[in-house]
């Protein structure tokens, strides 16, 4: 493999060069987390869709029986897990790409975070506390 | 740098006023809409799960308000955003295993992405309807 020859010596470190991580220290990482979260939510997504049609408009007990059901419960929880950890970083690309201002894009990642994990540590709660009994 | 002495004044997003609007464009902006409207959307379906484990009363509550017709029209918005946005992802499978990037495909790619989100919105509506009775 022949690289082109440059008249200066490269700026990384071979460390750096290593570990790949570039000057976001991320690498590819959230590129990588982007696409499983998305197949995950594809198949958790149709499961999630089938509950949610089988209790449109049934009573709170009913509601509660289904979404008590271990199965269900599990696959509630992992819904809400990828799908938070795929929006936050889905919404964090379109602060970056939107937010210019550099004080203003931090506290909007910030709050980017701090509302997709009480969005899914809310709805764990719910589905826990419901199938836990209480 | 922030601190660099000569700043070079690059193009930042969005471009969108450079381009002369196409379809494939379209449907990127619209993958993007519909993901932000899904991440405010999750609000709903929280609200969902903790009035189920709150209270009959609360329970009632988002039942009365989600089967208003208002409701109905943005839980039918979310179907769509959610449809639209899953198959929008499948799209982009698609492209990382580096298929459908002809003129052709891609044209074929986001008409299939709107019309089958289109037509799985109305089918997961009818079943949903018919089972509610």
């Amino acid at each position: 493999m022949s690289t082109p020859k440059t008249h200066h010596a490269p700026m990384r470190t071979p460390l750096g060069r290593v570990r790949g991580l570039g000057s976001a220290r991320s690498g590819t990482e959230h590129f990588f987390v982007q696409r499983l979260t998305g197949a995950a939510n594809l198949l958790l997504g149709i499961c999630f869709l089938v509950i949610v049609i089988s209790l449109a408009g049934s009573s709170y007990e009913a509601a509660r029986a289904t979404l008590g059901n271990p199965i269900v419960a599990v696959v509630i929880l992992l819904t809400l897990l990828s799908v938070t950890t795929h929006m936050r970083i889905g919404m964090q690309v379109v602060i970056e790409d939107y937010v210019h201002g550099e004080g203003l894009k931090v506290l909007c990642i910030v709050a980017n975070t701090f509302f997709t994990v009480a969005v899914g540590l809310a709805g764990a709660f719910a589905v826990l506390k419901i199938s836990l009994g209480g | 740098m922030a601190d660099s002495p000569s700043r070079i004044e690059r193009p930042l997003s969005p471009h969108l006023s450079i381009y002369r609007p196409l379809f494939t464009m379209m449907m990127s902006i619209v993958h993007r809409i519909t993901g932000s409207a899904l991440y405010f959307g999750t609000v709903i379906l929280v609200w969902w799960l903790l009035a189920a484990a709150s209270s009959p009363g609360a329970y009632n509550l988002f039942s009365s308000i989600a089967g208003s017709w208002i409701g109905q029209l943005i839980l039918l918005g979310f179907t769509w955003a959610l449809i639209h946005h899953a198959l929008g992802g499948v799209r982009h499978f698609i492209w990382d295993f580096i298929h459908g990037f002809g003129a052709r495909e891609r044209e074929l790619l986001a008409k299939a992405t709107l019309a089958g989100s289109i037509a799985l919105t109305v089918i997961v509506w009818i079943i949903g309807l018919a089972l509610k009775g």
